[in-house]
């Protein structure tokens, strides 16, 4: 599709985006109005904090004044980035959740890359050779994986790697702390060691990083591989599949140009759909493996009923499910020439 | 390769569907050949095997088709015998094909120019940029207007007379001894079908291309072909030279469909559908002749054994024991 | 009724998985009505000098940390946890049926806006949404069963109001209309009862997504608490002894859980091809 046409639609999906933040925002502000006790309390610096702080507390979120009034406050907190205090840490919200986003992100975008590099491949594979063994293995992997739990699958995987067999390392953190971490720059261990050019430290890295990956990836695979199959299946019965043929071009561009990028569409919803789960899933899996991400620290603020880091944390995976929602409508602009005309 | 013999000669081709549902005989010892340079018809109702036929000479079958015998030769060469890399060498290449629905047998996603360069580079040895000059030159032979920019059209920007127009030149890019055409102006209006039919007929008389021409109408063959061959529930019933068939038809059915077709100058009341429904081609008991069940003139000879595709008169080939 | 009974055999005939599921299905409505009572052992009775034994002849499934039998914890537990996901299910389904059923039949911009709503809520994390309501609402089992039931809704509201919108038309729902039945009388008396079937396979497919929700949400640590016997704790329990290769707290229940989800999902397949015989694969 031409430029315009496509930056036209990608300012339209932005606009999109706008009332879905809003409602995140507003689901949050209700959360925290459902809150049993005293909101003030959870933003306080220490656990028993003086009438005075409280006070002062309740005047600066506002909990004095009519709801819409609070609501602005809330908004315009956000905006300036304040996301209150954790009880826990002692430190800023904000400042928590951007010191442990690296650790997540380094974990789902790895996870997510292994699960395509498995999943599309089987997908199209059990398409092409309908009943073969890889078609049959595909169907295993995709029931299987709708129905294995993924802190199951961690468990199993640490039992046998760690355990059994001694190739993974203590499944524990990010990287064996008598190493150590490379200077940050970026956060996600495996780019800073290459920076930092210390091969001892990226293996380390990524033998630690092995396991939770490989767990979320598993969870990941099922659905993409299913859609690619379904997809692929469809599309190879199409006209134009059989035109191709039809015309004498080569096998290999009958399955990958012509057939592949057209069942490629419906995956790309398919994959945004997964990155979005899996981002739910990040919780489960960095409590198996104390992976030090965002996920690991809603959970510890949960359970001492610290609720603004709960609330920094949801706040974050819904700004990252608009921002994954959005990248997915531009990739899908960009592989189907019809869609700015459709809308 | 010789003048004398057909360019296709297809003789005695069974083939049927294993299905769930059971074994649907589609094709009963079809046959019929084309010389080169020729338009031949080959006109049925949906389901008479016409385009199962096709998709036999492309080797374009589904994994549920099984061959019980017969021949297909081309150019001297067994088709059925031949290997699937010197078939897959021929498609697009010596034979081609089009489509009904031309916008749904194209890419979606990929502008007709792109497709034709993919044609022009899978079966030459050409550059990006000779390719693509070539593409352009193929679109303006198609008479699509403004080739240079439809280049980059995608098929949904274009309308279905002219995806049909760039579906002829993919087929063509690569100059075809021989075009199948199934039903290419199906779901096209009037005066669109016209044109293309024009178009086709012109064209394979510029390069002496032979067209296998597959229709459910009999009188759109007999406008264009030369010759037409007449299917009925996957038997060849009657073949002979358009003018030929459309005066003095000889098999029943031919005449059932040459009285359900409109001409100029016919009355409503003259028009008459053909009596029955094509037989259930899954059942056991098929009778010999599958126009039987259908006809005015069946006689207990009609069930006692097939009536063989016999030659009555010159060129006029009949599969009808009742035929004189 | 005659022709349900006649596909149910065909469908368990050329699909014998599906019977296993069926009778796994029973033996799960058993353990989670009987449980207790066949338990060999109290589930929560610890005896800690025989901690952490591996399974034997007594134990079939080991003992816990606390020296607690795992077979018996896994068995009771299977009342908590299907209780927990037939509420949550039951309660989306009755919800989300009715308002997507209602908005379908009117129709129109409410119809629209909450068409794209659901869409979105869809692709939301939901699991991170679950557990801030917990969260929030309080950590009780209660709340978690409304959690699992609130981020189910979409998918019914959406089944339901596509059904409805294509039946909106349909002559029987006009001849109704005709008869001078109110909107309401229409969409739970008529438009309802039809679109029932699709809404019912969507109801046991779902279970064993509901299932994996709860148990998730108990495995970190919230809704039920120790030392009531669930799938979820007892994995998070069974977890910190598994890198000293003391497999069986954490598996056993681990793999209760992966067969009841597997026979939700199995079940709801053969189900789907029972209502809708086109889908069969």
């Amino acid at each position: 599709m031409s430029g315009g046409r496509w930056l036209g639609y990608a300012a339209r999906r932005l606009a999109m985006a706008v009332p879905i933040l809003l409602g995140v925002v507003l689901f949050t502000f209700v959360l925290m109005r459902l809150l049993p006790g005293d909101p003030a309390v959870f933003f306080a610096s220490s656990p028993n904090p003086s009438q005075a702080e409280l006070l002062a507390l309740r005047a600066k979120l506002g909990l004095d004044r009519s709801l819409p009034e609070q609501l602005a406050i809330y908004v315009r907190d956000l905006a300036r980035g304040e996301l209150g205090q954790s009880l826990t840490t002692g430190q800023p919200v904000a400042r928590d959740l951007l010191a442990r986003l690296p650790a997540s992100i380094e974990l789902t975008v790895v996870a997510f890359l292994l699960a395509m590099a498995v999943a599309l491949p089987l997908g199209v594979a059990a398409a092409t050779r309908p009943n073969s063994w890889l078609d049959h293995l595909a169907r295993v992997v995709i029931t299987a994986g709708v129905s294995v739990p993924t802190f199951v699958t961690g468990i199993v995987l640490i039992y046998l790697f760690y355990y059994l067999l001694g190739w993974a390392p203590d499944p524990t953190g990010r990287i064996d702390v008598f190493i150590g971490q490379p200077p940050r720059v970026t956060g996600l261990l495996l780019i800073d060691s290459l920076l930092n050019r210390n091969p001892e430290r990226f293996l380390a890295a990524l033998k630690q990083l092995a396991l939770p990956a490989a767990t979320m990836a598993l969870f990941a695979i099922a659905p993409i591989a299913r859609m690619t199959r379904a997809s692929m299946l469809g599309v190879l019965s199409s006209d134009f599949v059989r035109t191709a043929r039809a015309l004498g071009l080569p096998r290999r561009q009958v399955l990958l140009t012509y057939a592949f990028r057209n069942a490629l569409i419906p995956v790309v919803t398919t994959l945004g759909m997964v990155l979005s789960y899996m981002l739910g899933a990040n919780v489960l899996v960095e409590k198996v493996f104390a992976w030090p991400g965002i996920g690991s620290y809603a959970l510890d603020a949960i359970v001492v009923s610290d609720y603004a880091p709960v609330q920094g944390f949801v706040l974050a995976v819904s700004a990252l499910f608009v921002f994954l929602n959005l990248a997915v409508d531009l990739i899908y602009g960009l592989i189907d020439p019809r869609i700015g005309f459709e809308r | 390769m010789s003048a004398a013999g057909p360019l296709l000669a297809l003789s005695g081709l069974s083939l049927d569907f294993v299905t769930r549902g059971g074994r649907v005989r589609a094709l009963d010892r079809v046959g019929f050949e084309i010389a080169q340079g020729e338009m031949l018809g080959v006109v049925g109702e949906s389901g008479s095997g016409k385009s199962v036929t096709a998709y036999a000479v492309m080797d374009l079958l589904e994994p549920a088709a099984r061959i019980g015998g017969g021949r297909l030769d081309f150019r001297g060469l067994d088709l059925l015998g031949a290997d699937r890399a010197r078939l897959a060498a021929l498609r697009g290449q010596a034979i081609s094909m089009i489509f009904q629905n031309p916008r749904a047998a194209l890419n979606p996603i990929r502008p007709v120019g792109r497709q034709l360069v993919d044609v022009l580079r899978a079966h030459r040895p050409m550059n990006r940029a000779a390719a693509e000059s070539e593409a352009e030159r193929l679109l303006a032979m198609v008479r699509i207007p403004d080739p240079a920019r439809r280049m980059m059209a995608y098929p949904f920007e274009l309308s279905g007379g002219l995806c049909q127009r760039a579906m002829i030149a993919l087929a063509l890019a690569c100059q075809p001894a021989l075009l199948i055409a199934d039903e290419p102006t199906t779901g096209l209006d009037v005066t669109t079908q016209a044109a293309i039919m024009d178009l086709l007929r012109d064209l394979a008389r510029a390069r002496g291309m032979a067209t296998l021409f597959i229709t459910h109408d009999l009188a759109l063959a007999g406008d264009y072909c030369d010759r037409i061959a007449v299917m009925h529930a996957g038997q060849v019933v009657e073949c002979a030279p358009t003018a030929r068939l459309l005066a003095e038809p000889r098999h029943p059915y031919t005449r059932g469909l040459l009285a359900a077709t409109p001409r100029s100058g016919s009355r409503i009341g003259e028009i008459a559908a053909v009596g029955g429904a094509l037989p259930d081609l899954t059942r056991e008991d098929l009778p010999p002749c599958r126009y039987a069940e259908r006809c005015e003139r069946r006689r207990p000879e009609c069930d006692a054994a097939p009536p063989p595709l016999a030659e009555r008169a010159p060129g006029h080939a009949v599969a009808c024991w009742r035929a004189a | 009724m005659k022709r349900f009974w006649r596909d149910a055999r065909h469908v368990i005939a050329a699909n014998p998985v599906t019977l296993a599921a069926f009778v796994l299905f029973v033996l799960l409505v058993g353990l989670a009505i009987f449980g207790p009572a066949l338990a060999p052992f109290d589930p929560i009775a610890s005896d800690v000098p025989n901690a952490l034994r591996p399974p034997s002849a007594k134990h079939w499934f080991g003992t816990d940390q606390l020296g607690r039998d795992v077979f018996s914890r896994v068995i009771v537990a299977t009342r908590i946890d299907l209780t927990i996901a037939v509420s949550a299910v039951a309660l989306s389904f009755a919800a989300g049926s009715a308002i997507g059923a209602a908005i379908g039949y009117l129709g129109g911009l409410v119809d629209r806006v909450v068409g794209q709503l659901v869409d979105v809520l869809m692709a939301f994390p939901l699991f991170v949404m679950a557990m801030a309501l917990v969260a929030a609402l309080g950590n009780t089992v209660a709340n978690i069963i409304y959690a699992t039931a609130l981020i189910n809704l979409p998918f019914y509201i959406r089944i339901a109001r596509a059904e409805v919108n294509q039946r909106r038309e349909a002559g029987y729902v006009l001849a109704a209309r005709l008869s001078g039945n109110g909107p309401w009388r229409i969409v739970l008396g008529v438009l309802l009862p039809n679109v029932m079937p699709t809404l019912v396979v969507q109801m046991s497919l779902n279970m064993g997504w509901a299932i994996l929700n709860a148990a998730g949400l108990s495995f970190i640590g919230l809704g039920v608490r120790p030392p009531t016997p669930e799938w979820g704790i007892m994995v998070a329990e069974g977890a910190s002894y598994i890198t000293g290769g003391r497999w069986w707290p954490a598996l056993f229940p681990g793999a209760a859980l992966v067969l009841a989800v597997f026979c939700f999902n199995l079940l709801g397949d053969g189900l789907r091809d029972l209502v809708d015989p086109r889908r069969r694969t």
